[in-house]
C-alpha cells in the first residue's frame, strides 16, 4: 500500500545521489590541483622570471604579465563590437540582418579554438611575419565576442520596453536613449557577460599555439611574442624537467583559482 | 472664444494595414481635462500617441492628416507637430504611461529631472533643487519622500512611482500632458489620489487622461471623447456627454451594454 510513496522516496534518494556525484569530478580536479600546487606558489613564483633548467627557484612573472596582456587587447577588441551587436539584436530582434548575425555568431561560439587559433594566424601573424600578442589577443577576442554578444543582446531584451518609452516621450534621441537609460540599465548584466567571458578564454591554449607562442622572458611589446599561463602550463607539462613540472602545477593552480572565482563574482552580480 | 492648445484635422493612424484611428477631427480645450474613454482596442490609446508622435516609433505604424499645436490661440500660432523635430514635440506635450516606469538606475531626485538629465541640459543645482521641490510639492510626493531624495526611485509604491512619473513629465513644464490609463495598475486608493492630484494641476498643465473607466471619465474630466472601433462617436463637455449623450452607442457605453 505504501510503494508508492516508498517508490517516490527511493527515487528522490537516488537523484540527490546522483546530483552529488556529479560534482566529484570537479572536486577531484580542484583536490590534486590544490595538493600539487600550493605548495608551489609563493612571492617568488608570483615575481620572478623563469630560471635557466637546473637552478632552483624562479617564477612565471612572464605568463601572468602575458595572460592580463591577452585578456586586455581580447576585452578591447570584443567588448564595444558586442555590445554593439548585442544593441542592435535586441533592438532589432526580427529582420534579415538580425537572424543572420545571430546565426553567425552561434557558429563562431561553436568553432574551435584551434581555428580560430588558425585565423588569427593567417589574419595577424602571416602579414607581420612574426607572433605576437596581438595575434594571440586577437584569437581570444574572436572566442570572446559571440559570448559578449549573447550576454548583451539577452540583458537588454529583459529591461522593459516602457523604459524606453518613458525616456523617448521626455524628448530625448533614440542614441540618447540608448546610451544614458538602456546600457545604464543592463550594465550589470553586460558585466557580468564580460566577465564570463574572460572566465572563458583566460585558460585556452589551443589558439595562442601558434600567435603569442610564448616568451620566457618578461615582454610588455603587444607585437611581439608574449606568455600566457595556458601555454606556460602546456609545455611545462610537457618538458622531461622535474622542477617545471612542479611549477606547471602551480600555474594551475593560480588559473583555477582565477577563472573559479570570476565564475563567483558572476554568479554573484548575476543574482543581484 | 474657447482657448483650444490642440487641434487634429482628419487624423488617423494605422498599423501596418491595420487602420486604429479613422478620421478624427478634435479639439483639446486648454488647461482643461480631456477624457478619451472608449471599449479596449477602440484607438483611445493610439490617439494621444499621435499627439506626441510616439506611434510612429512603432513598427509599420502610419499617420495621416494633421495635429497643431497651439502656443497662443489669440495670435493663431499654430505649429504643425509633424513638421518639426520629434524631439521638441515630446518635450512640450509630455507623457505618463500605465505602468509606473520610473528609470530604474536613477534615484528619486534624478528621475524628477531625468529630461534635462538624459537631454544634456545642464542646470545649477540651485535649479535642480528648486525644480525638484517644486515639481515634487505638485504631485505631493514632496513630504512622503523629501528626505530620502537619493533613495532610487524604484524603491516606492505603486502609486508614489507613478506620480513621480508624473512629476518627471511635468519638470519639463510642457503645455500638455497624455496620461494613458495611469490608475489602471494603482489600487483603489492610489488611484483617488492620483485623480485629485489630476484635478489639482489643470491650472498649470492641460490634461489628456485615457481611461476605460467611466467613473473615472465622469469624476475628473471637463470634456469627454467616446471613441468606438477607431472612430470619434461624440466629444463634449462630460456634464452635457453624460447626462444627455447625442449618440446611441454613447448611451450604450455610458450604460455598461458595450465595452
Amino acid at each position: 500500500m505504501y510503494f508508492r510513496i516508498i517508490k517516490s522516496k527511493a527515487i528522490s534518494v537516488l537523484l540527490t545521489f546522483i546530483a552529488l556525484l556529479s560534482t566529484i569530478p570537479f572536486l577531484l580536479v580542484l583536490y590534486f590541483i590544490l595538493k600539487n600546487g600550493i605548495s608551489v606558489i609563493n612571492w617568488e613564483f608570483l615575481t620572478t622570471l623563469p630560471k635557466p633548467v637546473g637552478e632552483p627557484g624562479g617564477g612565471i612573472l612572464n605568463a601572468l604579465v602575458g595572460t592580463i596582456i591577452l585578456i586586455l587587447i581580447a576585452l578591447f577588441l570584443s567588448v564595444p563590437l558586442g555590445i554593439m551587436v548585442g544593441i542592435y539584436l535586441s533592438e532589432h530582434p526580427e529582420g534579415k540582418i538580425a537572424f543572420f548575425s545571430r546565426l553567425v555568431s552561434e557558429i563562431l561560439q561553436g568553432v574551435p579554438s584551434i581555428v580560430i587559433g588558425i585565423i588569427a594566424y593567417l589574419w595577424v601573424v602571416k602579414p607581420m611575419g612574426h607572433f605576437s600578442a596581438l595575434s594571440g589577443g586577437v584569437a581570444l577576442g574572436i572566442m570572446m565576442l559571440p559570448l559578449v554578444i549573447k550576454s548583451t543582446e539577452e540583458i537588454l531584451k529583459l529591461i522593459p520596453n516602457e523604459i524606453k518609452e518613458a525616456s523617448l516621450a521626455l524628448g530625448v534621441p533614440y542614441y540618447r536613449t540608448i546610451l544614458r537609460v538602456i546600457i545604464p540599465a543592463g550594465l550589470s548584466g553586460i558585466l557580468t557577460g564580460i566577465l564570463a567571458g574572460v572566465a572563458r578564454i583566460a585558460g585556452e591554449t589551443a589558439p595562442l599555439l601558434f600567435t603569442a607562442f610564448g616568451n620566457p622572458f618578461l615582454n610588455f611589446n603587444i607585437l611581439k611574442p608574449i606568455s600566457a599561463m595556458p601555454l606556460l602550463i602546456f609545455t611545462y607539462a610537457v618538458s622531461p624537467y622535474e622542477d617545471w613540472w612542479s611549477k606547471a602545477w602551480g600555474a594551475s593552480c593560480i588559473l583555477v583559482i582565477f577563472v573559479l572565482s570570476l565564475n563567483v563574482i558572476t554568479r554573484l552580480l548575476s543574482k543581484r | 472664444m474657447i482657448d483650444i492648445v490642440l487641434r487634429t484635422e482628419n487624423l488617423t493612424a494605422s498599423y501596418d494595414e491595420h487602420v486604429v484611428v479613422k478620421n478624427v477631427s478634435l479639439s483639446i480645450v486648454r488647461n482643461s481635462i480631456t477624457a478619451i474613454m472608449g471599449p479596449s482596442g477602440c484607438g483611445k490609446t493610439t490617439l494621444i500617441r499621435c499627439f506626441n508622435r510616439m506611434h510612429e516609433l512603432s513598427p509599420k505604424a502610419r499617420v495621416e492628416g494633421k495635429v497643431y499645436l497651439i502656443e497662443n490661440s489669440y495670435k493663431r500660432e499654430e505649429i504643425d507637430i509633424y513638421s518639426i523635430d520629434p524631439m521638441l514635440v515630446r518635450r512640450k506635450i509630455g507623457m505618463v504611461f500605465q505602468r509606473p516606469n520610473p528609470f530604474p538606475t536613477m534615484t528619486i531626485y534624478e528621475n524628477v529631472i531625468a529630461g534635462y538629465i538624459l537631454n544634456g541640459i545642464k542646470l545649477k543645482k540651485s535649479e535642480a533643487d528648486e525644480i525638484v521641490e517644486e515639481t515634487l510639492k505638485k504631485v505631493s510626493l514632496w513630504d512622503e519622500v523629501k528626505d530620502r531624495l537619493n533613495k532610487k526611485g524604484t524603491f516606492l509604491s505603486g502609486g508614489q512611482q507613478q506620480r513621480l512619473c508624473i512629476a518627471r513629465a511635468l519638470a519639463m513644464k510642457p503645455d500638455i500632458i497624455l496620461l494613458d490609463e495611469p490608475t489602471s495598475a494603482l489600487d483603489p486608493v492610489a488611484t483617488m489620489r492620483i485623480e485629485e492630484l489630476i484635478e489639482q494641476l489643470k491650472d498649470t498643465v492641460t490634461i489628456v487622461i485615457v481611461t476605460h473607466n467611466v467613473g473615472q471619465a465622469g469624476r475628473i474630466s471637463d470634456y469627454v471623447a467616446f471613441m468606438y472601433l477607431g472612430e470619434l462617436i461624440e466629444y463634449g463637455p462630460t456634464d452635457i456627454v453624460f447626462t444627455r449623450p447625442s449618440h446611441e452607442k454613447t448611451e450604450e457605453f455610458l450604460a455598461g451594454k458595450i465595452g
